[in-house]
Order: structure tokens, then C-alpha cells, then sequence
């Protein structure tokens, strides 16, 4: 997270901590493990009252920034839920709100509404199953005379089973659609995942023969491959500064053990082996932090780098998020292998978002591509 | 500084770049400095070659950005340095005129300096006329750097001095030294030192180049007998030399990133070689999915690195990290560009161990993967940014010591008596 927020931004984050930490310390995060939505109704209503769902959207359809930068404003609230293992849909919401706030038609106005006051929580069905390049779509879309046919599954897709509405991106011809369809649209089925999450649930979402009023296509119609990339770029960003709040959190976590465990007479925070080790987890949490805030900052510019920084981004903290909250567990011994021990929400948090849109492996292959074509011009 | 009294950053960035397009070439790696083999002729154009350059930065007003105008500098912030040496990515520029001449050496003389120094060295060093080396390490041990055994004894107006410093890159053609001596060894280790400027060349001085295990013959160590130095030449107080070398240390950390240092932003740290790409598209390797996997790792950790520097010179800058968080950013940089040149020797295939000139950026990376633990000794070991980091960034506690509360002749030494 940055080090220097304006006092409005540190208010607002102070204010979703205070919030989250009332809401959902870890031992309401332990009780709601087989609740199926993870989140009341009325606790994102709240944090919809504390600006969580509007700061991606401009004004004049309601929403609003705290310093002017919106993705970076984000960011405080998704660092906020990685430190808190938060449950509730705050990407999917945000990525579905910024695109009705960019592409959304007269169609969409009251769904942009509901979703910025809270009463509804909309979801995006992007990634599909099987293995493929990042960015690579599948599901069909079909135009027939003033409607649309949706064909093809969805998955992993956040809290599916609770969203109102599916911002679904498919392929038509030779370009990407995206579509905005009800969840109660006949030949939507939604079949719950098993995910290693505590807090937050996935599911596999199947459209058969769904057919839609053309209404619901945001934006053009084969021409919605730059809206997607674009919504990568935000979730991946979001992504990644949640995974820095979860490292802040293990590793802080850790840290005081290590003065307040002792072993053989001393603390384990005066062997020189465990010494270098947290200098080591330091030293990703720190660079973990910068590129994160880097690809905000470059996503909220919209920069010509925004995609690359996003996939270095992820690249980075995909492995060392989740080879630092395996090093805290080692640290802590076997008490960090306990359901009883807190360490795991947040162990648990980076190696979900580790693997949701992209892969740090699939990034790695972003990133040669951007280092390929940069090399083809120079 | 407002912007009344000072060009904004983006005016400043628009007159960097049209002088730069316009007056410098673009830049190569076969006249920067690093540890690719050179004959001495070679060596010796180069540095000539890189002292016209600074003299022609320097005419121009872009020498020393940061650096007060009284000593020849702009006067300007960090931010106009970050923007010149964004504008420099893909030119050509002085690279040995930049570490140790202005940070840390014009930094430390900056900062503990008298006047009269800093009107003296500081302006040649900007003009190119004076390169500066760091009389540091030394061969009885690199990290303990206050273990300096090198002596300095007080002779009326004068200092005599004795001893051996060593990789110092580039001594047998630099001017001046940036020198750390025992002035005490009747007080513990700390309390004993005193630094000193002094000319490299001269009577008393002898540099021995060493060669190292790639050929490569930059590193010099320097035998100093019975040298004598004005007091006038002393920086900061008598036995306050470790004052004066935890601010030298913390300069030397910043490298790249320190406001009097200007460098290309971006350029590959690792200078002599081609990058992962070109290596991959040199051994045919460039539709190679795993190639291409190594790729995108080197990128992002070249990415992350760069964030990482401006964050940690924003919050050191701000106050809100400590100077000791410089030492994040060595590990940092040490491992990254360890991986990196691991990235690259796999890359090359068997051209790694054996090639021809046709293997084009494939060849000689052996080399470079033989140095590779250089990024994780030089300027402090990788070993000696994890005991900062623990201990004065996590508060960790502090080795255990035989040297502290003792006076330094009574701490124990190696046995072999190389020290």
C-alpha cells in the first residue's frame, strides 16, 4: 500500500478497518465457513454506505472518488480485505459497476444504481475451464435478429450463487461480446465450486440457449475486447493489492511470534536463520507493495504499461505471496497448521487469488510477449 | 523549492529531452562500464571517452541535479533527476563518472565535507576531471567494514598513513579516494576510525590490478606506505569516522537511485550482455514456451525492482522508512539479478559452456553465470542487507559480538595473519 495517503484516503481506509474489524474479526470468518454466501445482505449494504462499490464509477452516474483516483482508492479497501480476510463480492461487484459506468446503456441505469447503494451485487463470468492462454474466450454469443444466444460455461465465478446479475464476456464471430444477464434468465444454471477459501465462494456458471433482448450487449457487439482487457487489468490490480494486505497480516502475525515465542532459552527472533528468513519475507512484502501500487497507479492512468505492470504484478506476487504465508507457517511450527490459528485465512486468501485470472505462470507469458514486441520496435 | 524559484519537473523533462536527442548517441554497451574484458588501451579510451562526456553534460547544465549550485550543480530535486534519467533511457552516458564519484563520495562530502572540500572536488567531479574511488574494504575482511586495520597516525599538520584497501573497480585510473582509517585502537572498533580524501596516485601508493576468475582485470587493490596526508584532507572529527561511514554506507546503498547519480532508468543492470529475449532469439529458443516462461520472470523481476527503488527512495525521502530500508533494496537487487543471470545461462543452451562468435548474445554468458554471485557481494554481501533488515528494520536483536566494548587491539583476528 502507499506510504504517503492523503488524509482523505487514510480516513477512508481507516474507516473500512474500523468497519471490517468490528464485522468480521477472524473468529466470525470461522463461524460462517459453511454459511453458502459467506456475508449477510445487510453487511455489504454497509460497506456500500462506506464507498466500496462506487469509486470506479464516474459521478454523473453516482459514483465517486476519494482523491480523484479511483482504482488507487480501491486499493485501500482490497489491502483492507486482504488484512482482514474480508468476505463479500468487492472485485466483481466493482469490475461489473466500471463497466456499466463506461458501457452500459439506458438498459443497464438501474442495475448501475443498485449495485452502487448496495441493494445488488453483480458478479463477471470471464474465465472458462480447461487450460488455454489468459484472455483466450470461448463462450458463444450469437446474435438472432434482436436477440442474443448465450452458449458455453464459466468458471471459477465469485459469489455466483448470490449475484443478481452476470456480466458475461463470450465470443461472437471473431470478437469478444460482453453481455449483461440476469441470474434469473432461463438456462442459467449455477452449481457451486469446493474452494479452499474460507470467506469468499466460487461457482461454475452454465448458459444454455440463454437468449436476451440485444439490450443487453454493453458496448459493441464483437468489439469488446479492449473493455475485457481492461477488466483484467482492475481485477488483477485488486487482486494483488488484497494479496499485499494478506502478506502485511501473516507477516506482522509472524513477526510477533518470533519476539514472543521462545525456544532453548531465547526468542526465535534472535537466531540469525530465522533473522535472514524475515529479511527475506520483508523484502517481498516490500516489493510486493510497490509493484502493486504501481500497476493502480498505472491502471487508474490508464498508462500504455497498465497491462504489462499488471502482469509483473501478478507474476510477482502470485509465488511470493504464497511462498511468504508458507514461510510464516513454518515459522509458527504446527500451531500454523491449526484451524484454531488465524494464519491460515489469510494463507488461504493469496492462494486463491494466486490462481484466479491468470496464473503467475500465465502472466509470465504476458509478460514475454510485451518484452518481444517491445524489442520487435526498439 | 517551488516553482518560482525552480523549472517544474515537466518543463525541465521537455529541455532534457531535446538535448539529449539532440546531442548525445545512442546507448552501448561496449563503452560502459562493467566487468566485460577490455585491454588496458581500451580501458583507458574508454575512460577518456566517458570523462569528454560528463565535461559535455556538464557544459550543458545537467551535470549534478541535485547538487547545490555553489558547487557547480542545478540545484534541483530528485524528481528532475528521476526525469533526466528517464529522458537518458537508450543514450549513451558517463558511467564512470557516476558510482562511487557522486554517490557515495560527493554525497559523503556533501553531507560532512569542509567548504573548502566541497569547492574543490565537487565541481571537477562534476566536470569529469576528478573520479573518485571508496578506500573501503579491505583484505582482512569485506563485510566488517569498521574492522579497517588500515592506520592513520597523527604527525604534527599531517597524517601518516599505512596499509591495503582492496576492489576498488577501477582504481588504476581514477584520480581521488574516499579513505576509512584507524585513527585509535584503544577504543572500541567504532570509536576509532577517521576518514580522509587523498590522491590515488602517487608516491606510497601502489595499485595492483587483479584479475578475476573471467578475465576481467578492474578491481584493483591499493598498497599504501607510509603516506602523508594534510589534516585539511580529514572529513568530519578525529575518531568520528564512523559517523561520517554509516551515512557513506547508506549513500552506497541508494546507487542507481541516489538524486546525485545519473543513469538511464531501466537499463539492464547486468550491462555487457544481451537481454533474455535476444539470447532466446539467438538460440532459436524463441517460440520455446519454457524460454518464454523465464522471460516473463526476468521481466517481472526487473518491473518489481524498479517499483520497489522508487518506493523505498520516496519513503526514505519522506521520512516514513528508515535509512536502513536501503538495504531491502541490495537484497532486493542482489537476488533479482542472481536469478537473472541463471534465467539467461539456461537460456543459452550449451552456448552457455561453449560458443563461437555466430552465437551472437549467447556468447560469453558462461562468463557472466560464472560471476554471477557478484550482484550478491559487491557493495556489502546479501548476508549483510539480511542482518540489517532483521535488526534495524524489524528491530530484531543484534548479533552476538566479540568486538563491541573493547578496544579494538584486543579483539581477536584471523589466525592465518593475512589480517
Amino acid at each position: 500500500m502507499l506510504l504517503d495517503l492523503t488524509d482523505d484516503q487514510e480516513f477512508f481506509r481507516e474507516t473500512t478497518a474500523r468497519f471490517l474489524d468490528e464485522q468480521v474479526p477472524t473468529a466470525e470468518l470461522r463461524r460462517r465457513r459453511d454459511d453458502p454466501a459467506g456475508f449477510d445482505p445487510s453487511y455489504w449494504q454497509r460497506g456500500a454506505d462506506l464507498g466500496w462499490t462506487s469509486l470506479l464509477v464516474g459521478e454523473e452516474d453516482g459514483g465517486g472518488t476519494i482523491s480523484g483516483h479511483g482504482v488507487i482508492d480501491l486499493t485501500l479497501v482490497a489491502y483492507e480485505f486482504g488484512r482482514h480476510g474480508a468476505p463479500g463480492p468487492l472485485v466483481p461487484t466493482n469490475i461489473v459497476a466500471a463497466a456499466l459506468g463506461t458501457a452500459g446503456g439506458e438498459a443497464q441505469a438501474s442495475v448501475l444504481a443498485d449495485l452502487l447503494s448496495g441493494a445488488s451485487i453483480a458478479t463477471w463470468c470471464y474465465e472458462e475451464p480447461g487450460r488455454r492462454p489468459l484472455g483466450e474466450v470461448s463462450l458463444d454469443i450469437r446474435v438472432d435478429g434482436d436477440h442474443i444466444v448465450l452458449d458455453g460455461v464459466k468458471r471459477p465465478v465469485e459469489s455466483a450463487a448470490q449475484a443478481h446479475h452476470l456480466l458475461v464476456t463470450g465470443r461472437t464471430d471473431g470478437g469478444l461480446t460482453q453481455a449483461l444477464v440476469p441470474a434469473s434468465a432461463p438456462g442459467v444454471s449455477v452449481t457451486p465450486l469446493r474452494t479452499v477459501d474460507l470467506t469468499r465462494r466460487f461457482c461454475s456458471v452454465r448458459f444454455d440457449g440463454v437468449r436476451l433482448p440485444i439490450e443487453a450487449v454493453i458496448g459493441e457487439v464483437g468489439g469488446a475486447a479492449g473493455e475485457a482487457e481492461r477488466q483484467l487489468e482492475l481485477a488483477v490490480a485488486l487482486h494483488c493489492a488484497e494479496t499485499v494486505g494478506a502478506m502485511q497480516q501473516g507477516f506482522d502475525m509472524t513477526v510477533d511470534w518470533a519476539f514472543d515465542r521462545y525456544s532453548f532459552g531465547r526468542p526465535l527472533a534472535s537466531y540469525q536463520a530465522l533473522k535472514h528468513r524475515f529479511a527475506d519475507m520483508k523484502t517481498w512484502l516490500e516489493a510486493g507493495h510497490a509493484v502493486s501500487d504501481g500497476a493502480a497507479a498505472a491502471a487508474d492512468a490508464r498508462t500504455a504499461d497498465a497491462g504489462e505492470l499488471a502482469s509483473a504484478a501478478k507474476a510477482f506476487l502470485g509465488d511470493y505471496g504464497t511462498e511468504l504465508l508458507q514461510d510464516c507457517v513454518q515459522l509458527h511450527g504446527g500451531i500454523g497448521l491449526t484451524f484454531e490459528h488465524d494464519l491460515h485465512v489469510f494463507l488461504r486468501r493469496v492462494t486463491l487469488n494466486r490462481v484466479l485470472f491468470g496464473t503467475p505462470g500465465d502472466h509470465r507469458q504476458r509478460l514475454a510477449r510485451h518484452v518481444e514486441l517491445r524489442e520487435a520496435v526498439a | 523549492m517551488t516553482v518560482d524559484t525552480a523549472e517544474d519537473v515537466a518543463a525541465f523533462r521537455q529541455r532534457a529531452r531535446q538535448w539529449i536527442g539532440e546531442n548525445l548517441r545512442p546507448f552501448s554497451s561496449s563503452n560502459t562500464m562493467g566487468l566485460r574484458v577490455r585491454t588496458s588501451e581500451e580501458e583507458l579510451a574508454a575512460v577518456a571517452a566517458d570523462r569528454q562526456l560528463q565535461r559535455k553534460v556538464f557544459d550543458a547544465g545537467f551535470a549534478g541535479i541535485c547538487v547545490p549550485r555553489e558547487y557547480g550543480g542545478q540545484a534541483l530535486t530528485p524528481a528532475h533527476q528521476r526525469a533526466f534519467n528517464e529522458e537518458l533511457t537508450g543514450f549513451e552516458f558517463a558511467s564512470r563518472c557516476q558510482i562511487p564519484t557522486m554517490s557515495p563520495c560527493a554525497a559523503v562530502l556533501l553531507e560532512f565535507g569542509t567548504e573548502e572540500q566541497r569547492r574543490r572536488h565537487i565541481p571537477a567531479m562534476l566536470r569529469g576531471d576528478e573520479i573518485w574511488m571508496q578506500f573501503l574494504s579491505e583484505p582482512s575482511g569485506g563485510s566488517d567494514v569498521a574492522g579497517a586495520l588500515t592506520t592513520a597516525v597523527r604527525d604534527g599538520d599531517e597524517w601518516v598513513l599505512n596499509g591495503s584497501k582492496v576492489w576498488t573497480t577501477g582504481a588504476w585510473w581514477s584520480d581521488w579516494a574516499l579513505c576509512l582509517a584507524r585513527t585509535n585502537w584503544d577504543v572500541p572498533k567504532h570509536r576509532g576510525l577517521t576518514v580522509f580524501v587523498l590522491p590515488i596516485h602517487q608516491p606510497g601508493i601502489e595499485v595492483h590490478q587483479i584479475e578475476m576468475l573471467n578475465g576481467a582485470r578492474d578491481f584493483c587493490q591499493e598498497f599504501i606506505s607510509d603516506v602523508r596526508i594534510p589534516d585539511a584532507d580529514r572529513v568530519g572529527e578525529v575518531d568520528e569516522g564512523w559517523t561520517v561511514g554509516t551515512r557513506w554506507m547508506s549513500h552506497e546503498r541508494l546507487l542507481f537511485n541516489s538524486p546525485y547519480v545519473t543513469y538511464p532508468a531501466g537499463l539492464e543492470r547486468s550491462l555487457a550482455e544481451g537481454s533474455a529475449m535476444q539470447i532466446a532469439r539467438d538460440t532459436g529458443r524463441l517460440d520455446d514456451p519454457i524460454a518464454r516462461d523465464r522471460i516473463g520472470e526476468a521481466r517481472a523481476l526487473e518491473l518489481v525492482g524498479r517499483q520497489l527503488e522508487q518506493r523505498l527512495a520516496a519513503g526514505i525521502g519522506s521520512r516514513r522508512l528508515s535509512d536502513q530500508a536501503a538495504a531491502i533494496g541490495r537484497l532486493y537487487g542482489g537476488l533479482a539479478r542472481l536469478r537473472t543471470a541463471t534465467i539467461k545461462f539456461e537460456i543459452a543452451g550449451d552456448a552457455g559452456g561453449a560458443w563461437s562468435d555466430d552465437d551472437g548474445t549467447a556468447a560469453e554468458i558462461g562468463l557472466a553465470f560464472l560471476m554471477r554471485q557478484t550482484s550478491c557481494i559487491g557493495g556489502g554481501t546479501t548476508e549483510m542487507a539480511r542482518n540489517v533488515i532483521s535488526e534495524r528494520v524489524l528491530g530484531m536483536p543484534r548479533e552476538r559480538t566479540l568486538d563491541r566494548d573493547v578496544p579494538f587491539r584486543d579483539v581477536p583476528r584471523s589466525p592465518s595473519g593475512r589480517s
